[in-house]
């Protein structure tokens, strides 16, 4: 182990909470975000648990109608959104560049404080008495109707928000400015492509967002007619504004995911990305598309005709960059020597899970399917496709891929492997009966249910449990491996990327010496130099 | 165990229902070729090119122009087909219905609450004659609801606000869940109700047998007067108002040179605001109703012009 390295330059608390370092604030973020994933996560299992009968027999109404909301607020704002990117993203960014940092540190420290302090504040609303919106706040049930903590709720999305804005920018003011010499775009690993374009988003749709959120608050506390008609508001204006952030949050959730999945695929087949510059730019093309297709959250709201035609045409083109994405990676494999590491296993499940999200994503941009199907539990289970089976999913491989370099340990790789399969398995059996219940008209957020939709509604909840386990278990095997880990060299994938050619943990400042960078990215040895160290 | 509890596939009955299920079933088979062919490429290579096989790893297929622009050009193509199969049946779902039998459907937290025209009214149920088009009027009291009914493959939103058309046609009888499918508060779960869909002559004793005391219309003109718009609109009175008698369905010129048909949204629009469109010749005197009178009396007033209008031509 590398004797002088980012985590033992300081013990104290305040080492910690008044670091700029670029490293140990993505360990601050990871921190939080196991408490946010633990709390949302409580919260689903409840909702699985009651839904294993169609009467209400666990919670009441208003306490499922709660549970369901802060599910939500949690898992997106405070989960999926910031989750590679500030972690994944906060630490290997300057790596994968060779530089010191991130380009503003200290702004780097205070999106943290932001995004604890919306973090304590959405807290606060859900623990002292909950909110019952939904995730979406639609008006005007939110402003005029809800007798719940909604505007608490909405102050702590708010402030997170910021903290969101912050990290864009910084990643953005990163990649153009401290690359490496020599380090070219087009030299850039697709991971960091992927990361700009989803900055792009954050920096661009999230005002929208704040604006929103203050105009509930407005109407709701001022009582000024926006939304509600009663006092001369428009209640689809909410819904244009919420989705018009709302739409390419989506994105915000799964760009970084795709980015991540470039350089696991790359890496255990041992071949450079298929398509690179073609992969890179689909990126930015679904950055850039995805602000064009918001409406298609709205087709049977009674938005006009003409609208809805706009929307579904734009949300099946949006579709196509997705599509490259997901051949050029196939094609990678090919003529490969493909290891089957866990992270592997977790890119192969990040494919599968992917593509059903996004092929289901079509049955819903096409307008007349869309007219049955919007708000049953299809949605619920085409979005937990791509957002649980890719997002989270594409987010554990990474941490399995960059674990050694992060903590300095190896992990057990037959426990990592086995936790890869479980999820695999245990997600498909929570979510794919939610088709099957959404293609029979099941709608979503619905606390009793006609006995007739119970049976798919036991396979899910069974599959639930099983997801529940596995998504426990790295918890175990990870933090085990923080004390009793073998000590990971600086290299165990045999990666040429830049931020492999430090040690492992990397010390306080990343390189010794300023690395130049003379080649593409992804240049492997055809094959793996040692055999799997972490066996 | 209930017999339904095997069978998950009830085909749609209604015209529409039919075209719904035939694009569900072609994008599902468009789903598992792309699903299938790409499964069969990551089991072939995960199995042929690991790392321990030996084999020939040489000629690999290198980056060109040809596979991206393949690819993205058959991804396109068959997008595009499914744009323009979804899209007009969506044009055809959501067609303004012509003037058909209508229904008044009112919506609030958390019931859905039925008129006929002949003054039968129900809660959570909704009965109509199979294979006739119905017009659905629909409102809401308070926030948005979604009308939902699976088995016609049917759904819109009820925005406060507004009248939303919509039509529905079943064309088989039975009975068929009504779901709210925006989600609305609390009982949100259970804004639940039936459809139930009777032949003709069954349909036509079922409307009997409620023996309502007044038609809506009726009742409408009872409110006519109490809400004292006889006192302007009424023959014989002597303020400058525009008269009812033989508006409803016809053209209205308005003094800012533009014309608009009177139909139940107008007509809605003009008792809640009726300075935003006013009719030529008149001065804009008429206070606003709104927040005055609940949606329950606005349907029973639109039903009430209704039946002295008629077409004058």
């Amino acid at each position: 182990m590398n004797e002088d390295n980012y985590l033992n330059a300081g013990y104290s608390l305040r080492s910690w909470f008044f670091t700029t370092d670029h490293k140990r604030i993505a360990i601050l973020y990871f921190a939080s975000l196991i408490v946010f994933f633990l709390i949302g996560g409580a919260a689903a299992t409840a909702i699985r648990i009651e839904l294993v009968t169609p009467q209400a027999d666990l919670v009441s109404s208003d306490m499922y109608n709660r549970l369901f909301t802060m599910h939500g607020i949690i898992m997106v704002w405070f989960f999926l959104i910031p989750s590679i990117p500030n972690t994944l993203g906060n630490f290997i960014v300057p790596l994968m560049i060779g530089a010191r940092d991130l380009a503003f540190p200290r702004l780097n420290l205070l999106s943290w404080y932001l995004f604890m302090l919306g973090g304590g504040v959405t807290l606060f609303a859900i623990f002292a008495g909950g909110v019952d919106t939904g995730w979406t706040f639609y008006t005007p049930f939110s402003t005029l109707y809800s007798n719940s903590y909604v505007a608490v709720a909405v102050t702590g999305v708010f402030i997170a928000g910021f903290s969101s804005i912050l990290t864009g920018l910084n990643f953005i003011v990163t990649i153009h400015r401290l690359r490496a010499p020599g380090l070219t775009w087009y030299r850039l690993p697709l991971f960091l492509w992927s990361l700009y374009a989803t900055s792009v988003i954050l920096v661009l749709a999230t005002p929208v967002l704040a604006m929103t959120l203050v105009l509930i608050v407005v109407e709701r506390v001022l009582g000024v007619g926006i939304f509600d008609p009663k006092i001369g508001g428009d209640p689809l204006l909410f819904q244009h504004l919420f989705w018009f952030y709302s739409h390419p949050a989506v994105y915000i959730m799964i760009l970084p995911g795709m980015g991540v999945i470039n350089e696991l695929i790359s890496c255990f087949s041992r071949k450079q990305v298929f398509g690179y510059k073609f992969v890179a730019w689909a990126s930015l093309a679904i950055a850039a598309l995805g602000f064009l297709v918001w409406g298609h959250h709205m087709f049977v709201s009674g938005q006009s005709l003409l609208a809805s035609l706009v929307f579904s045409f734009m949300s099946f083109m949006v579709a196509v960059p997705s599509a490259i994405k997901v051949f050029n990676w196939t094609a990678t494999l090919h003529k490969g020597s493909i290891r089957f590491d866990a992270p592997m296993l977790y890119a192969l499940g990040f494919i599968g899970l992917f593509t059903i999200g996004g092929l289901t994503g079509l049955f819903l941009a096409c307008l007349a399917y869309d007219v049955h199907a919007t708000d049953t539990y299809f949605v619920v289970a085409h979005f937990h496709y791509i957002m649980v089976g890719g997002m989270v999913t594409a987010y554990f491989g990474g941490l399995h891929y960059w674990w050694p370099k992060i903590t300095g340990r190896l992990y057990s790789e037959y426990w990592a492997r086995t936790a890869a399969v479980l999820i695999f398995f245990g997600f498909n059996l929570t979510f794919f009966p939610q088709f099957i219940l959404g293609a029979e008209g099941m709608p979503r957020r619905y606390h009793v249910y006609p006995p007739e939709f119970q049976v798919w509604n036991v396979l899910s909840s069974g599959g639930a449990v099983i997801l529940a386990i596995a998504y426990l278990m790295p918890l175990v095997y990870l933090g085990y491996s923080l004390f009793f880990g073998r000590r990971a060299p600086a290299n165990p994938w045999d990666a040429p990327g830049l931020e492999w050619q430090t040690p492992s943990p990397p010390p306080e400042y990343n390189f010794d010496t300023q690395p130049v960078v003379t080649r593409p990215p992804y240049q492997y040895s055809p094959d793996f130099a040692a055999e799997p160290q972490n066996a | 165990m209930r017999h339904e509890w095997t069978s998950f596939w009830h085909s749609g009955v209604s015209p529409h229902g039919r075209d719904v299920d035939m694009l569900f079933g072609g994008l599902l088979l468009a789903s598992a070729l792309v699903l299938g062919l790409l499964f069969f490429l990551l089991t072939l290579f995960c199995i042929r090119y690991r790392v321990s096989n030996a084999v020939d790893r040489d000629h690999r297929i290198r980056k060109s122009w040809h596979w991206e622009v393949t690819w993205t050009a058959a991804s396109l193509l068959g997008f595009l087909a499914l744009f323009v199969w979804g899209a007009s049946i969506y044009l055809d779902i959501f067609r303004t219905p012509p003037d058909e039998l209508s229904v008044f459907v009112v919506a609030k937290q958390w019931m859905w609450k039925v008129q006929h025209t002949g003054g039968q009214s129900e809660i959570n149920a909704l009965h109509i004659p199979v294979n006739r088009p119905i017009r659905l009027v629909m409102a809401s009291q308070d926030v948005i609801h979604s009308f939902f009914i699976p088995a016609l493959r049917l759904k819109h939103d009820v925005v406060p606000g507004r009248y939303q058309d919509l039509e529905i046609t079943a064309e088989r009888s039975g009975h068929y869940h009504l779901f709210c499918a925006e989600y609305c508060g609390t009982e949100h779960s259970g804004m639940t109700g039936e459809i139930v869909a009777m032949e003709a002559a069954d349909y036509a004793g079922w409307l009997a047998q409620q023996s309502p005391s007044a038609s809506l219309a009726q009742e409408g003109g009872a409110l006519f007067r109490e809400l004292g718009c006889s006192g302007c609109h009424g023959t014989g009175s002597k303020v400058h108002a525009p008269a009812l008698e033989g508006l409803y369905g016809n053209p209205v010129p308005l003094s800012d040179g533009s014309m608009v048909t009177a139909d139940d949204k107008y007509i809605r629009d003009s008792i809640l605001l009726p300075r935003s469109q006013i009719a030529a010749g008149y001065e804009p005197l008429m206070p606003s109703f709104e927040g005055k009178v609940s949606e329950d009396q606005l349907l029973r007033l639109v039903a009430y012009i209704k039946s002295i209008g008629g077409h004058r031509s």
